[in-house]
């Protein structure tokens, strides 16, 4: 369909197809392999993924809750039998609020303060949908199915490219037996991304689900499965910096991201979620021979998070970057790090974490990189730096090194300290107020992560962390 | 014309028991002169320096320091009404004292990383010119212009929008001319703030910085320690342009009579002990090569 095709199909009926009632379904609280059945018949799903639903739930309901980590944020108020309700909406509303008035006044406000136009509002915060951006994804959406590139909702893909699905999704990757939220993912996912990138092909442009977000919502269990063959390279952009609103208190995402050999994978986020959501996700990146991945993450708001990108180094030479930034602000715990594991020789890692504490807020780095027997010649430099604004905030930093080569060339380097007065002054003494000097140098800290993203991304997240230090954030 | 007048100035560190560090500090800079401050080690000089800039580790226990400023202070377009010509810097933030055109030259500057040169001056320049309007600004027009914080104006998808009254190209050519002048090279420019600097290149990049933000009162606290003779020359030339082109008047910290030679004080004043023990010409600056401070110890103990 090209634009001028698009123009000419009546507006009202493409989104009311988006706003079609599902059929309403009643479940009893806790999750049920009932509850399962009806998600999977809901989306018309094949056979084969109700089975791996129905696997997951077991699962599930095998595993205990992770408790025994040391400094691990409290997870006891995930209460597993509330779970269901957390689905139904997601389903019904993908995600969001039934209308702007609905939201809490807290995310409006942060939305009118990054200043984001009062379409992009509705479509953010999964209310609407935004014409405009509409149209400028489906003239991306041609451009790349020329080139043979697939990008769409996930749940749509389980239907019109089962092979690819059926093959990739949560069984090398991120199998639901790796944690117990994993497991839930798999059996409650819904929504996300799947891009696919044949052989030899460059997508030139980020693929942003930015630009897709009214349409397909942010869900409370969405998956994103990213295939990129040999030789293709690819940028894929998931959320963005505004806040991302849940009625429920769970999160919990899955993201697999399989690099073919030589071929070269991005995947930024910038997430911001409302400070009651408890964000709980399990992202993992398989690397062929000479293939590149790169993690560009930022973790805002949530009451807590537990995220750890991993990599997987397959083949011999093979490379891995991570750049992550956590922020915590008042009663919050941000837990994030990175996982690498080197299983091949000549492979390569880096590790960039930055965090920012203030008013209590709780900030760990908590990483591990793996080099197995064997994998000579891998190298990987770990670097983790804290900020603290004031002495009631806190940053722990566990780094785990397990290194069974020992050919290795390993670096490690951890930094924390407290906002600098004699910095403050500096920047002061040269006209800046004392707000302005510590968001210079907050902006500063943050910057490798600002230069990864295009610049929209990277204003609306400097602007985000300037309203989260003037506390004017709900 | 601005007159920076230091009187009877006391001050002790600011925390519990503070140790005494100033004990009666008297000293007056006018624009366009430049006055040498010398002294050993411990005598007061640096935190003389940095209480005029509002450092927060000194608390004043007694004393003034004030600013005069005339009604062409800030150029043809900016009047200074009668009664807002002298302002009491002691009770200002040390960002509204940089906006009534004070300076306050590092001997150690700060690094920052992650923000370069060129956005850090620009951003500091218009932070500054801003500041200045409320600061002159009628209190009750103060309040009602007082807006809440609305967020950018254009959208996200555009970038932000080019806030201040000096643009982002505008201040490009004025920043590439100052570093003409000073013969720095470009590069500088899109460098991180003093990241990765050298000494040499730390005191250049502080010259440089008063000649864009263009004070009235340049305080250079020990801006030639650690210098090579060629640096030394540039730094000494820079500063020397602050005066003859922008009409600065210099406070010079400095041991040695060394940068002396480049930059020609009108007066020097030789602290001992948390106060002036002596001022004088060019001519004391010698002198002090030659006699060392323990000479004035004498000259003033005997006196008394």
């Amino acid at each position: 369909m090209s634009s001028e095709d698009l123009k000419d199909t009546d507006t009202e009926a493409r989104f009311e197809f988006k706003k079609e009632e599902k059929s309403a379904f009643e479940t009893e609280k806790g999750l049920t392999e009932e509850t399962v059945r009806v998600i999977s018949e809901d989306k018309d799903e094949p056979e084969w993924m109700l089975e791996r639903r129905l696997r997951a739930l077991e699962q599930f309901q095998q595993m205990p809750m992770p408790t025994d980590w040391p400094g691990q944020p409290d997870l006891s108020e995930v209460d597993v039998a509330e779970i269901v309700p957390y689905i139904r909406p997601d389903i019904e509303t993908r995600g969001g609020a039934e209308s702007w008035e609905d939201l809490p006044d807290e995310i409006k406000d942060t939305f009118d303060k990054l200043g984001i136009p009062e379409a992009e509002k509705n479509a953010l915060s999964g209310v609407g949908a935004q014409y405009e951006s509409e149209i400028v994804y489906q003239n991306m959406q041609e451009r790349w199915e020329e080139k043979g590139v697939i990008f769409m909702d996930m749940d749509k893909a389980v239907r019109e490219h089962p092979e690819l699905v059926r093959e990739h999704f949560m069984t090398k990757c991120v199998p639901p037996s790796d944690n117990k939220f994993a497991a839930l993912h798999g059996a409650v996912w819904s929504g996300g991304s799947f891009v696919y990138v044949p052989e030899d092909t460059t997508v030139e442009m980020p693929i942003q689900a930015y630009f897709r977000m009214n349409s397909e919502g942010m869900g409370q269990f969405e998956h994103t499965l990213i295939i990129a063959e040999d030789n293709a390279e690819v940028h894929y952009i998931e959320g963005c910096s505004a806040p991302q609103y849940a009625e429920f208190n769970l999160h919990s995402g899955g993201v697999e991201v399989f690099v073919g050999e030589n071929a070269h994978v991005q995947y930024s986020t910038v997430q911001n979620w409302s400070k009651n959501t408890y964000n709980l996700n399990t992202k993992r990146a398989i690397v062929e021979a000479d293939g590149t991945m790169e993690w560009v993450s930022g973790s805002m708001g949530s009451k807590a998070t537990m995220l750890y990108p991993a990599t997987i180094l397959k083949g011999p030479g093979a490379t891995d970057n991570h750049i992550t930034i956590a922020f915590a602000g008042d009663g919050q715990n941000i837990d994030t790090g990175a996982k690498v594991y080197h299983n091949a020789p000549n492979t390569s890692s880096t590790i960039e974490s930055k965090s920012i504490s203030k008013d209590g807020g709780r900030t760990n780095y908590r990483g591990l990189v793996h080099i197995s027997d064997g994998a000579e010649n891998s190298k990987t430099n770990v670097e983790c730096d804290a900020l603290m604004f004031d002495n009631e905030s806190t940053s722990d930093t566990m780094p785990y090194m397990e290194i069974q080569e020992s050919k290795v060339d390993v670096a490690h380097e951890a930094t924390v300290g407290k906002i600098g007065d004699e910095d403050v002054f500096y920047l002061q003494s040269r006209g800046l107020d004392d707000d302005d000097a510590k968001q210079m140098i907050v902006a500063g800290f943050i910057e490798p992560i600002t230069e990864e993203l295009p610049i929209e991304y990277a204003v609306e997240l400097n602007r985000l962390i300037e309203l989260e230090m003037e506390g004017s954030l709900g | 014309m601005a007159v920076l007048e230091i009187s009877n100035l006391h001050a002790e560190v600011a925390e519990d028991g503070g140790e005494t560090i100033l004990e009666g500090v008297d000293l007056e800079v006018e624009s366009g002169d430049i006055h040498a401050l010398m002294g050993p080690n411990g005598s007061g000089k640096s935190t003389t320096a940095k209480i005029i800039a509002g450092h927060p580790a000194y608390e004043v226990t007694e004393g003034e320091v004030l600013i005069h400023l005339e009604d062409d202070e800030f150029g043809e377009d900016f009047e200074i009404p009668e009664d807002m010509r002298t302002w009491e810097l002691l009770d200002l933030e040390p960002n509204e004292r940089a906006a009534l055109g004070v300076f306050l030259g590092f001997q150690y500057p700060a690094e920052i990383e992650g923000v370069t040169m060129v956005n850090f001056l620009r951003t500091a320049l218009n932070a500054k010119l801003e500041e200045r309007e409320e600061l002159f600004e009628e209190d009750e027009e103060a309040s009602e212009d007082e807006e809440e914080d609305a967020g950018y104006e254009t959208s996200p998808m555009e970038g932000p929008a080019d806030d201040g009254e000096v643009s982002v190209a505008a201040f490009q050519q004025i920043l590439q001319e100052k570093m003409e002048q000073l013969d720095m090279d470009e590069k500088f420019a899109n460098r991180y703030l003093n990241a990765g600097f050298s000494g040499g290149e730390k005191k250049q990049n502080e010259v440089l910085q008063a000649a864009v933000l263009e004070p009235s009162i340049a305080v250079l606290d020990e801006i030639d320690s650690g210098l090579d003779i060629d640096r030394l020359q540039d730094v000494s030339k820079g500063i020397n342009a602050l005066r003859d082109e922008q009409g600065a008047g210099i406070l010079q910290i400095t041991h040695y009579q060394r940068i002396l030679d480049y930059v020609e004080p009108d007066h020097v004043h030789v602290m001992l002990d948390g106060e002036i023990a002596m001022s004088g010409g060019p001519e004391l600056a010698e002198k002090l090569e030659d006699k060392g401070y323990d000479w004035v110890r004498e000259e003033v103990y005997s006196a008394a």
